[in-house]
């Protein structure tokens, strides 16, 4: 078992459109994903749910304001998961809810440091 | 008095408190299991009474020729006896000891090495519950799994009788609550319960080896029964992990420097300035066996580390690389889990590598003012950067300071600090 | 390998603070990018010249606070750049 990283990327156009009442059908559909991958004991971890502040640190210690700003998209979240391989893993990410609000999953394959932590 | 009753006699008076030690403990473990953990205080009783019935024995009938035998069947007999008495009240309390309803049903006391063996082990996953404070399981370790009298117990936590009575009741009233098993734990369950043991343990060890305890610099005792208990872990299949043998391996470590820790007048030497011929070769040799043994399996504890950094404190031979590895171990470490001492420590091995001028940045971003070690750190890290700061913050850790022996070292240090900064 | 030192050594003294939430994880070469309609592209997020590299999560009081301490990141040595970010605590 392997672990892969999803990240979740959206712009804040796309964000914008999202009416309150939609916003509550999305979050009970990020829930039943979520829990459905938990439930094949498949989520290695929950991940983090980023918020709007956000500064970027470049070389020379430059600080500019607001997340990344080089693109538009901005990332929303991410979690990690157990799959056997990057397509298992990819095949988990097609569900994910930000897919119908126009945002994209990035899959990462993780990096094993060689011993497990507890 | 001729001069063999004299001997005979010494032997006696220092025998019973001696087989005390030893042997209080493993019938006591396996009474309780028979008994179960409602009954503790009946089976510390009973063990009391089998030892003061020999006081008196022996001292009239002489020495019987296997000692230990003697308890074993005495005790044995008196709790047969206190079954037999008392057959309907157990009923009632303890139904899990099915008696037959005549009196040729037998109470089987095993008392093979097996089994004292096992009941031990199992003991101690019984004590070391999380549903108790951590003072009242090594009490009750202290009491139970190492023949501590309440005295003694009393003693090591510099309280009084009444206070550690009070304590090992509560606790066993809360087991007997709870209804905890005398028993191993399940294949799913037993790493996290060996955790609850080690945890515990090594509560214990440390309460000796910093011991708080004014009256002895090193309470030596809690140090080997800790030590003691962690082999024992070892030497069963069941629990012989690889986490147990890492702490072992620590206490080796720790351990190899009992004597070069205290000097001629009780005060406490600093591993800097021990002298490394005292280090006791044996145990270190002992500690490299048992992490060697540690280091299977996928899994590694925060006792892996600190053995492994415990390992590199008895290396004297190659500095550089010694405080470079001892600063990767203790980021390891502190990635793993914090703890207070390990982010001091890790400064330290910082120091030594880049110098306290970087380290003095770092330790600041620490901000453990409360804690009396910060302050011995930052003293120590000042005291060729800026005097005035370094006795400034000795003389705050003079305050917060505790311990007479810890009080006495800082002490010692600003009145050399001070001498400088006079001349 | 001189970046992991110094990595170890950066990740060290946040947990010596008390304030490394989570190690986190660094990330490797393979990717694949999911977006709507089951459509799969080869390849790590490729909007961006800037490939992430990894995370971790860690304890302030403040985004400033935070964004001081990962001014010590060792990436930006190399050249990359640390996105700070507020984490929304989930329920």
């Amino acid at each position: 078992m392997k672990e892969f990283a999803l990240i979740f990327r959206n712009n804040t156009t796309n964000e914008a459109k999202i009416s309150p009442d939609d916003m509550t059908a999305l979050t009970k559909q990020w829930q039943d994903w979520m829990g459905g991958i938990a439930a094949q004991g498949k989520l290695a971890n929950e991940g983090a749910r980023l918020g709007f502040d956000g500064r970027a640190v470049k070389p020379a210690k430059i600080v500019t304001n607001g997340p990344y700003a080089e693109i538009s998209e901005v990332i929303r979240g991410l979690i990690v998961v157990n799959a056997e391989s990057i397509d298992e893993a990819t095949e988990i990410a097609k569900g994910c809810p930000i897919l119908t609000v126009g945002g994209h999953v990035e899959v990462r394959d993780i990096i094993q440091i060689n011993m497990s932590k507890n | 008095m001729c001069r063999a009753e004299a001997f005979l006699l010494m032997q006696e008076k220092e025998l019973i408190p001696y087989l005390y030690r030893t042997e209080f403990r493993k019938i006591t473990a396996v009474l309780c299991r028979s008994l179960g953990i409602e009954h503790i205080s009946i089976a510390e009783d009973l063990v009391g009474d089998t030892f003061l019935l020999a006081a008196e024995t022996w001292g009239l009938k002489g020495v019987p020729q296997n000692p230990a035998a003697w308890l074993y069947t005495v005790a044995k007999n008196k709790a047969k006896d206190l079954l037999k008495r008392n057959t309907l009240f157990f009923q009632k309390i303890s139904p899990e000891i099915q008696y037959a309803a005549d009196d040729k049903h037998e109470i089987e006391i095993d008392l093979s090495v097996k089994n004292i063996q096992d009941s031990q082990l199992q003991m101690m996953f019984a004590i070391c519950y999380p549903g108790i404070p951590p003072e009242a399981q090594i009490g009750l370790s202290l009491r139970i799994l190492c023949s501590f009298s309440i005295d003694e117990i009393a003693d090591a936590f510099l309280t009084n009788k009444e206070t550690i009575n009070k304590r090992l009741y509560r606790a066993k009233e809360k087991l007997k609550q709870d209804n905890v098993k005398i028993e191993f734990p399940s294949e799913s369950e037993i790493d996290k319960r060996i955790g609850n043991v080690l945890t515990t343990v090594y509560l214990l060890f440390n309460e000796g080896y910093y011991s708080s305890n004014n009256n002895a610099v090193l309470r030596k005792d809690l140090c080997l029964e800790a030590m003691r208990l962690t082999h024992m872990l070892t030497e069963n299949e069941t629990t012989d992990k690889p986490a147990v043998n890492a702490l072992l391996a620590l206490m080796c470590f720790h351990a190899s420097r009992f004597e070069a820790r205290v000097g001629s007048n009780g005060e406490l030497i600093l591993y800097e300035d021990q002298d490394t011929s005292l280090w006791n070769r044996e145990l270190i040799l002992q500690g490299e066996r048992y992490l060697n043994k540690a280091s299977t399996g996928n899994y590694l504890s925060k006792y892996h580390w600190e053995a492994a950094i415990a390992y590199w404190h008895t290396i004297t031979d190659n500095e550089t690389e010694k405080w470079e590895k001892i600063l990767s171990l203790y980021n390891q470490l502190l990635m793993m889990e914090y703890s207070p001492i390990a982010a001091l420590n890790r400064t330290y091995a910082l120091s030594k590598i880049y110098g306290n001028k970087e380290a003095i940045i770092e330790a600041e971003k620490l901000k453990l003012d409360n804690n009396h070690l910060y302050h011995c750190l930052l003293g120590e890290l000042y005291s060729n950067v800026d005097l005035k700061k370094a006795i400034n913050h000795l003389q705050h850790a003079l305050k917060l300071s505790r311990v007479a022996a810890d009080k006495k070292v800082i002490k010692n240090k600003i009145s050399k600090l001070a001498k400088l900064k006079n001349v | 390998m001189i970046v992991s030192k110094q990595w170890e050594n950066w990740m060290g003294g946040i947990a010596a603070q008390n304030k490394l939430a989570a190690r986190g994880n660094r990330l490797g070469d393979e990717g694949r990018t999911v977006k709507a309609n089951n459509v799969v592209i080869n390849g790590p997020f490729a909007e961006i010249k800037e490939m992430l590299g990894g995370y971790s999560i860690i304890r302030a009081e403040s985004i400033e606070e935070a964004t001081e301490m990962a001014k010590g990141c060792p990436v930006l040595e190399l050249g990359g750049t640390v996105e700070v970010r507020d984490i929304i605590a989930m329920s």
